[in-house]
């Protein structure tokens, strides 16, 4: 790959101009968060702001990926010759034209805005970008790149030690990839936690002169996001390390099957393939010879499932199929095929960049390296972050995620999504780590961490996911079609104040037959939502049976609003808040709620400030 | 169904081997927003695939729609995080003012209605997506002025 020595070279300098100071710069966030929380306004504010002062072409504005700190989108950095380079957050347009200004032509940070300075040192009162609680205790090794190089530059990507794992593995034989990603001691990330090396050596074992590699992109559990910012923000990292999985086992064909719901990431993607080709690292007649395909998922959950997403890629319904036979001796085409998640083989490039040795340093004895998460849900700092598997729970929702949101008391946080479970305020001190999650009936899943607090009922939650995965069952077995069903039939009848105590053993039993006997992943783990919430919850779930009520005042049919005339000054905010015309009156006058009307989604309890209306 | 003319599609991007009937049916999810019969008759000729088992596939995955859906399309996520924080009340409020449920259409054919199980924008729940532009930390008056802004 003497070709890409010499891109490297230029590419070091396009990086080295690029992170240096001297020419100003404009750094906008703009994966789905950053364009969700209006990104794409505060862009074309900076444009015209820019030619307003008559800095346009003077002052680069690019786009960056997702550094993790969603809660604070719009997120943007500004780079000058005359200060240190400093992060804005929560931007809006209106703020655009003093930035402009004030920092990019006086020098000035516009301290209001500012959340960090990416230097070492504090500047002008405002703390590093090291030191923010957000990121001090993070660990970014899958992440190191997003949000920091423009996701679109493959000179970027090779600048920061880019391909240099691929390098090395095509130095090495198949078996000495396979045993450096065996010492790294990597788990598959995309929620099953299968020793990823273990799972190339089958691959490499089979015997077939056709074999593929897939990278499971479908990132479906309601609740994560750690796959798409990868992919939108550091898109190499994701092929270097389904390359490196396809030389290992010896597949000339790799398939990237990706959410559609995931456009930008799609078209990250593309652009970073046609970038891979154009280097001739892709498609490379004169060395190891790789292709890769997109698939676009059509929207089934059950393609979590390995035959499943198979199967989706032949063009046929995604239902799973028993194993035996195994992916790793008839899979794709019944061909040998390996498949592995975004992250897993986003670490696979650090790790053959790094050493296997290098990544088994962080993490715990028995499980290895970092994890991302995505946190979510009733917690202060929503965002992305990732860190050394063992990291205590407390660390990651107090100090990383600034604890529960508006004050409000931390209940439990779900981890895994709907194959997964909750832990609670006692576990706050555990580490996260596999078999301590495993134990407690929680799993770390693909990362996915959703904070619950006092106002969430769990009986609801598990009424949730329960709609979920029946609705996403693919009716093949019979466990699973019809166990999901029963059991959300059961959580209705409780949420509506039907329950009777023989609920809870009969819950348990479905739960118990559809663990032992549904054919795949997504049937055998569907239980665990109610398992869990049971385990560590029943008392939410008795006072929905034996006294009627529902403790968080959320399950609609046992909570009822009404309005205390005494309080009331007819100040309009519970009419204009509530969306079916329940709550209602004249202004200045009196006002009440029609139970007729009413869906109890406590719009109006929490717009009313003189405490007039109320719930029971 | 009174399809008075019907259109003929393109395939040849693909080769008619069965990996790309997803992909085929993709594109015309994309351009008409539904898969119509005649699309169906269509693919079964390119790809010697029959109808019923087109239909099959069609039916399987959510993404593909049978009807024809309205000029706007208002998708909520109704992911966990989302669903926490208050998705329920968003759709509620939608079907409310729209006068329609999930999965329905305006009978003046605007807007159509669907909920959806994850965008992955979760650190901006509750989200919705209003003709692919992603709205983060929607409010009840703001949903106002989005259903305002629809013509």
């Amino acid at each position: 790959m003497s070709k890409l020595e010499d891109l490297r070279a230029a590419a070091e300098k396009q990086w080295a101009e690029f992170s240096s100071n001297e020419k100003p710069r404009v750094m906008v966030g703009a994966a789905t968060c950053g364009l969700a929380s209006g990104a794409g306004a505060v862009i074309e504010e900076f444009k015209a702001q820019l030619q307003k002062a008559g800095l346009a072409g003077k002052v680069e504005l690019v786009e960056t990926g997702c550094i993790g700190l969603c809660y604070a989108e719009p997120l943007v950095e500004i780079r000058s010759a005359n200060s240190p380079s400093v992060l804005y957050s929560k931007v809006s347009p209106k703020d655009v034209e003093k930035m402009v200004k004030e920092h990019l032509i006086g020098g000035e940070p516009v301290k209001e805005k500012a959340i960090a300075v990416m230097a070492d040192e504090e500047y002008k009162g405002i703390a590093p970008f090291r030191q923010h609680p957000m990121i001090a205790l993070q660990k970014r090794v899958v992440l190191r790149n997003c949000g920091v190089i423009d996701p679109t530059s493959f000179s970027h990507y090779l600048a920061r030690g880019g391909y240099k794992g691929l390098e090395r593995a095509l130095s090495m034989s198949q078996d000495e990839v396979i045993d450096d990603v065996k010492l790294s001691g990597i788990r598959g990330r995309g929620g099953a936690g299968f020793p990823t090396g273990v799972k190339w050596s089958f691959a490499k074992a089979s015997q077939n002169d056709v074999k593929y590699v897939i990278c499971n992109a479908d990132e479906g559990d309601p609740g994560a996001f750690m796959d798409r910012a990868v992919l939108e923000g550091d898109p190499h990292s994701v092929i270097e390390g389904l390359m490196i999985a396809g030389y290992a086992i010896g597949a000339k064909y790799g398939y990237i099957y990706a959410r559609a719901e995931y456009p930008l990431a799609i078209a990250r993607l593309k652009n970073a393939i046609a970038q891979a080709e154009e280097a001739g690292i892709l498609k490379n007649k004169d060395g190891f010879y790789f292709e890769i395909k997109i698939k676009k998922g059509a929207g089934a959950f059950v393609c979590g499932e390995e035959t499943s997403l198979m199967a989706s890629i032949e063009g046929v319904r995604a239902m799973p199929r028993p194993k035996p036979p195994f992916p790793a001796n008839s899979g794709l085409f019944k061909k040998p095929t390996n498949i592995n998640n975004v992250e897993t083989l986003a670490a696979v490039s650090s790790i053959l960049r790094e050493g296997g040795a290098e990544y088994a340093k962080l993490g715990t004895e028995k499980s290895k390296g970092t994890k991302t998460f995505s946190l979510a849900g009733k917690i202060e700092r929503t965002g992305l972050i990732e860190v050394e598997i063992g990291t205590p729970l407390r660390d990651i929702i107090e100090k990383i995620g600034g604890g529960c949101a508006d004050g409000k008391k931390f209940k439990a946080v779900q981890t895994g999504g709907p194959s997964g479970g909750c832990l609670t305020a006692e576990h706050m001190d555990v580490p996260v780590d596999y078999e301590t999650l495993g134990a407690l009936g929680a799993i770390i899943g693909s990362g996915g961490m959703v904070v619950m607090n006092e106002d969430s009922c769990m009986v609801e939650v598990a009424k949730f996911f329960l709609g979920f995965t029946g609705n996403e069952s693919c009716g093949k077995c019979i466990p699973c079609r019809m166990g999901t069903q029963h059991a959300l039939r059961i959580l209705e009848k409780i949420t509506s104040g039907e329950g009777e105590l023989e609920d809870i053993e009969r819950l348990k039993k479905i739960c118990m037959t559809m663990k032992q006997s549904s054919l795949c992943g997504l049937g055998q783990t569907a239980p665990n939502p109610i398992l869990s919430t049971l385990r560590y919850f029943e008392d939410e779930y008795l006072a929905h049976i034996k006294d009627k009520k529902c403790p968080a005042h959320v399950c609609p049919k046992l909570v009822h609003f009404s309005i205390d005339p005494e309080k009331c000054v007819g100040c309009t905010m519970c009419s204009r808040s509530c969306p079916t015309g329940a709550a209602h009156g004249a202004p200045k006058q009196k006002h009440s709620i029609d139970p007729e009307k009413c869906i109890s989604c406590s719009a109006c309890y929490q717009a009313c400030k003189f405490g007039a209306v109320q719930r029971d | 169904m009174n399809n008075t003319q019907s259109k003929k599609y393109d395939f040849s991007a693909y080769e008619p081997k069965r990996e790309y009937l997803v992909a085929a049916l993709q594109d015309v999810q994309d351009s008409e927003g539904y898969i119509s019969e005649d699309a169906v008759k269509q693919l079964s000729e390119y790809f010697g695939i029959s109808r019923s088992d087109i239909y099959s596939v069609v039916s399987f995955y959510a993404q593909f729609k049978f009807k024809k859906p309205g000029r706007h399309i208002i998708k909520v996520c109704k992911g966990t995080a989302c669903h926490v924080r208050g998705s329920g009340s968003l759709l509620a409020a939608l079907e409310e003012r729209l006068g329609i449920k999930e999965g329905e259409t305006t009978p003046d054919g605007l807007v159509s209605l669907e909920r959806v199980a994850c965008l992955g924008a979760c650190a901006l729940a509750p989200a919705i997506v209003v003709n692919e532009k992603v709205y983060g930390r929607v409010t009840l008056a703001q949903l106002q002025k989005i259903l305002e802004g629809l013509k």
